[in-house]
Order: structure tokens, then sequence, then C-alpha cells
């Protein structure tokens, strides 16, 4: 039985949970990011990704840099706009903008939270945060928007 | 009236290359993702050479839209970086074999940054120039823009705003 946030899943929910990280771990930079899909479902997404030598922006301070935080967002939301029970075929990024409110600390896991917090036929709007394992206020915050969409011949 | 005799082109050259391979080499994320700095004068373009592990959606196959935000950040920081040790390089005052990460200041940190997807990232090299538009004491704002085979056709371009390194632990 797979474990998320707390709640226990039904067998459906961890075959689909295991099918999605397969997915976005065979995205050839999300696997060399290290990213890891904790939980999907219902517009909502967390993935998370260990610290790394090789993503330090700044190598006296060891802080990883925030075009690294920024690749985890940016999956994060992706892989929340997927999951929507509108179920678009497809989503890409329109815009993404990110506040980086405090540095993350060194040798931390980073930990992206996303929600798709409005959708419409061609749009999705998402809010996501980025934890380090300190909880309270986020590393990083992002509100972006997403194309949706469509399979060829659905429903207009 | 005498005029001081410019300096041999090769000297004015290696000082400026030796401070911009300080600038960038000390920094392991822009190894990482293998972005490379072409210099003429003082205009900097970032380049990104296509490599498998950038790429975010493999039936396309994309750029990964990370990809795009990570270079787009990385060609910003380094150009106000850049610009804040121009005048001390052709001053002079960053001598060659000296311009080691331990002697230059400490780079800007984003505040925010906004990137803005015009198409998708092909499997190919982008490249990305950043202005510094805004550079106070304090604050400074930059905008980015990339492209990949033409100039005129952007992939994506961003806006960020920095928060300049305290001049007393320079």
């Amino acid at each position: 039985m797979t474990e998320s946030g707390g709640v226990s899943m039904s067998h459906e929910d961890a075959a689909k949970l295991d099918l999605a990280r397969r997915f976005i771990e065979a995205i050839p930079h999300s696997h060399a990011l290290g990213m890891h899909l904790d939980m999907i479902g219902g517009g909502r997404a967390v993935i998370s990704m260990p610290w790394d030598e090789r993503l330090v922006g700044d190598p006296r301070t060891g802080v990883i840099h925030g075009g690294a935080v920024s690749a985890l967002m940016d999956t994060c939301c992706g892989a929340a706009v997927m999951s929507h029970p509108d179920a678009p075929a497809g989503t890409a990024t329109i815009d993404l903008r990110i506040d980086y409110m405090r540095t993350a600390t060194p040798r931390q896991r980073i930990t992206a939270r996303a929600e798709v917090y409005h959708i419409t036929r061609s749009v999705a709007f998402l809010r996501a945060t980025a934890h380090d394992e300190e909880e309270g206020l986020p590393v990083a915050t992002a509100t972006g928007a997403f194309t949706v969409e469509r399979l060829e011949g659905a429903a207009k | 009236m005498s005029r001081r005799k410019p300096e041999p082109v090769q000297v004015v050259k290696q000082r400026r290359d030796a401070a911009l391979r300080a600038l960038v080499e000390g920094v392991p994320y822009i190894g990482f993702l293998g972005i490379e700095f072409d210099r003429r004068g003082d205009e900097l373009t970032a380049v990104l050479p296509f490599d498998d592990k950038l790429i975010g959606n493999p039936m396309l196959p994309a750029l990964h839209g990370g990809v795009t935000a990570a270079f787009l950040e990385v060609a910003a920081i380094v150009e106000l970086g850049w610009s804040m040790l121009w005048e001390d390089i052709e001053a002079g005052r960053i001598e060659l074999g000296q311009a080691d990460e331990v002697l230059l200041p400490r780079l800007p940190k984003t505040i925010d940054f906004s990137v803005d997807y015009l198409r998708s990232g092909l499997p190919r090299d982008a490249y990305a120039r950043a202005r510094v538009n805004r550079s106070g004491r304090r604050y400074a704002s930059v905008h980015v823009e990339a492209w990949q085979d033409n100039r005129s056709r952007l992939f994506a371009q961003a806006t960020g705003h920095f928060l300049m390194p305290a001049l007393d632990n320079g």
C-alpha cells in the first residue's frame, strides 16, 4: 500500500500514481534532475527532487540555482494540468512566474506542490509552491498559465 | 599632450575572457546544463548546445520548459554580473590570474523571474541575450530573449528582478 500525504490510497489510485510516476521519470530532463512524483490527481501534483552538487548556483553557499527550482515547478505544474478531471490530451507552458521568497537550505530535498485553480477549454491557471525540508514560508511560489490541448475530433 | 599608449589587444581580450570564465566556471549548474558564453566586446550571447538530457517532451521532441527558464535565468544573472564587473575589468582593476571566484563580487540574487513561452524549443542549440534595463544600488531589472534558428523568431523571453549584492561584502 502506498502512502501519500498521510492518506492511504486504493489499489486503483496506487496503480495510476505508478503509471504517472513512470511517465514523469521517463522525461529525460526530469530524470537528470532526479525528480520523484509523490502525489498526483484531481488537478494537483506533488513532485520532489534531492539537493545535488551539480545544481548549485552559488558555490560559496551551496544554494541550489533558481533555474533548477524553475524546472521542478514547471514539471509539477504540467503534471497537475495532465491530472485534471477535464483530462487534457496534452499541455504546454504559456507563462510561468516564480517569486523567490528565501534561499533554499543546502542539502535539503525540495518539494513542489502545484494545483490547477481554474481551467477553461483552452487554458489552465496554476499556483505552485516549493519548500525545502522546513515547513512554513516556501522557498518559492509560482503562478502559471498552461495550454489545454484537446484530442482532435473531441467535442468543441 | 601625451596620450597613454593603448594596451595590446590580446592583453585586453585575455583580461576580459579571464573575468568571464571566473564568472561562469564557478557555477556548477551552468556546467550541468552545458551553457557557454560567446563574447564580442562587452556583448554576451549565452549558448545552450543541445543535449538529450535537456528534453522535456520525448514525443515531439522539445526542450524542457524548465530548461528554457533556467537557460534564460542564467543568461540574465551572468549578464548582470558581467555588467557589474565591466568597469573594473576595463580599468585593469581585475588582473590576469587574479580573476578567480574568491575575488569576484557575489552574484545578484533572483527576486522574481517571469518566462513567456512563445513556441516550443526544438532539439537544437539555443541562444540568449540579456539586456539590463535598470541597475540600481539594490535592485536590477533584466530582460532576456532566446532564439534558435532565426534571431527574429524568439522561442522564449523573460523579465527578472534581482537583488544586487551588498557592496561591503563583495
